[in-house]
């Protein structure tokens, strides 16, 4: 019987972390997506070879500390701007590979604005949209995509659309604008569904160089302390909530 | 010979921004400014020198697309009118916490709320004390004709970059719209890549494997490292105003009597200064250039000399406050002002310098 020692091979290594992901422990809670996301995000960058040509925005939110874990040149935005600082990196930089990094509330409640702007002037830029339906690091208030009856700390008795208003399918929205090129929405919570999302980023990092618009990858998130549950309660809670408000699948893409 | 074109303030700063290698304009229409966004669009820059302009969807996305290009190393801009930089005080506060270099033109409109789109200086405060949250300060340069509207955009982006600190043009509704004849001095080219990552280093232009990567952020979230950045800036404001302060005398020498004027105030005190000289009356004027530098030594030393100053402005008194701190009691600081887009005449300063000294 072979030891560990005489297994740890180059030859035997299927899975490594990307050298792109860097060591610093990571402040995501255990379960939620934006890890998952950041990873992959890391390895299509790498995998491409063009870390010296990318610029990352980072949101306002949880995923404010963006920049402390993939190993690029970031800039940190205020709370919903990050389309209008991705449009001037890329309009003076059109060699450069340039992403938004955005969670909900950040995208589709305060920064509206910018991201339809952005999307109906073609911008040649990658927006990854990462919607888990909640505020997570203010501590889980009502976001633009909660759904009707969710529970959250601004919604104590759950969503209600005479109060609240609706959830807002965003995506669907950017999808009617002239300027978007690909845009596709999908989740992070099977290993199937992981491959996906990764072709799907890496598509729209390839199409930011073709000029022909803006590509928008949504990516279904969980948040299980903001649900107030488990990790795999929370990617059980999803598949059956969120996906029938929020379908996966690729919803526009020009070059097809 | 260097070529002297009729120009108006606004038109002025456009030119000047695309034959001093400005990188990128980024604006939103407002009145009395909108001829500078207009003038780049007719003169296509990025045909000639490569230059990027764009109309943004509202000021907010401006001032966030000028953060956006300052974090790549690039000399960028935009301008806009008090309303509008309301809205831009969000990112100011951004681009002066992450310590970048840009120049924002105010063209500035009578106010509070929509106000008038007559001239005006009521935004003296939003432009000197900060205008967004934090403890920061913009630089402010106070044009007086549409020559200094054409000179300070080269300036402005030398503070800004020597400084990484945002610069604001401090104007008005008649430097903006006022034509008078602007020398047009050399061509400078835009930087190449190479010259931006030696003159910024910090550019987030993609990370090569031989240097850390660049983050650009204005975020510490730690108490004590907040406050050594505060401090940090402290510290650079005190070099800028040991080393940058401007402004120009009119008459101080042997004056008894000052005013105190920026904009287009000065260059109304100046005729009430020489209409006061005829009559005898030894008067003078200081204006200053630079308002964040203010010329505070400067004023200390004239209120030592002179019976009184007054600080005359298009707003309700607001450099007074600095002119009142600067003489510190030393001489009475009176002050006179009109608002809403009403302007003075040498005679009517003239006549409440009168008042004010008690000469019949």
């Amino acid at each position: 019987m072979d030891s560990v020692t005489d297994i740890r091979k180059p030859e035997n290594i299927v899975y490594r972390k990307p050298a792109l992901l860097t060591d610093n422990i990571m402040h995501y809670c255990p379960g939620c997506s934006h890890g998952t996301v950041h990873k992959i995000i890391a390895e299509v960058i790498e995998e491409m070879g063009i870390q010296d040509r990318t610029i990352g925005i980072s949101p306002v939110g949880c995923s404010v500390f963006a920049y402390n874990y993939i190993d690029i040149d970031w800039q940190e935005a205020a709370h919903g701007r990050a389309p209008a600082l991705a449009t001037a990196a890329k309009r003076l930089n059109p060699d450069k590979y340039v992403f938004t990094y955005q969670g909900d509330g950040d995208l589709a409640s305060i920064g509206t604005a910018e991201i339809i702007h952005a999307c109906s002037r073609g911008e040649n830029i990658v927006v990854v949209f990462i919607n888990n339906g909640i505020y997570g690091m203010t501590g889980g208030q009502m976001a633009p995509t909660t759904l009707l009856g969710m529970k959250t700390s601004t919604t104590p008795y759950g969503r209600d659309a005479k109060l609240n208003g609706f959830p807002l399918k965003i995506t669907e929205m950017l999808a009617a604008l002239d300027g978007t090129a690909f845009i596709t929405r999908q989740a992070v919570h099977t290993a199937a569904a992981v491959r996906k999302t990764k072709n799907a980023i890496r598509k729209g990092f390839e199409y930011s160089m073709k000029d022909i618009g803006l590509s928008f990858i949504e990516v279904v998130s969980t948040c299980n302390s903001g649900w107030k549950l488990s990790p795999v309660e929370a990617n059980k809670w999803m598949t059956e909530h969120m996906f029938e408000k929020y379908p996966l699948g690729d919803i526009k893409d020009v070059l097809k | 010979m260097t070529e002297k074109i009729l120009l108006k303030g606004n038109e002025a700063i456009a030119l000047s921004a695309i034959r001093n290698g400005v990188d990128g304009y980024f604006g939103y229409p407002i009145t009395p400014q909108s001829e500078v966004m207009e003038t780049l669009m007719k003169e296509k820059p990025w045909e000639t020198t490569g230059m990027v302009v764009l109309q943004a969807e509202s000021e907010l996305s401006s001032i966030n697309m000028v953060y956006g290009g300052a974090c790549c190393g690039k000399k960028v801009m935009t301008s806009s009118s008090s309303p509008g930089i309301s809205l831009m005080a969000e990112g100011i506060s951004y681009i002066a916490g992450a310590e970048l270099p840009c120049v924002i033109v105010d063209v500035m409109r009578g106010g509070p709320g929509l106000g008038t789109i007559q001239p005006s200086q009521s935004d003296y405060f939003q432009a000197v004390k900060g205008g967004g949250h934090g403890d920061y300060h913009c630089i402010v340069l106070a044009p007086a004709s549409p020559q200094d509207m054409y000179d300070f955009v080269d300036w402005g982006f030398d503070l800004a970059f020597k400084y990484r600190n945002p610069v604001m043009i401090l104007a008005d509704g008649i430097i903006g719209q006022l034509m008078e004849k602007v020398e047009m001095h050399p061509v400078k080219p835009r930087r190449t890549d190479e010259e931006i990552l030696r003159d910024a280093p910090w550019a987030t232009v993609g990370k090569p494997a031989s240097r850390a990567r660049n983050v650009i952020t204005s975020l510490s979230l730690d108490a004590n490292t907040q406050e050594e950045f505060n401090r940090k800036l402290l510290v650079k404001y005190g070099k800028i105003k040991e080393n940058e302060v401007k402004y120009i005398g009119y008459r101080t020498e042997d004056a008894e009597y000052l005013f105190v004027a920026f904009g287009c105030s000065a260059r109304i005190c100046e005729a009430a200064t020489d209409m006061l000289r005829e009559e005898g009356i030894k008067a003078g004027l200081l204006r200053p250039v630079t308002l964040y530098p203010f010329p505070e030594k400067e004023i200390s030393r004239l209120a030592g000399q002179v019976k009184s100053m007054m600080s005359i402005e298009l707003s309700l008194g607001q450099m007074v406050e600095d002119v009142r701190l600067a003489a510190d009691g030393r001489c009475p600081v009176g002050f006179y002002g009109r608002q809403g887009g009403n302007i003075f005449t040498p005679e009517e300063i003239v006549s409440e310098f009168k008042k004010f000294n008690n000469i019949a």
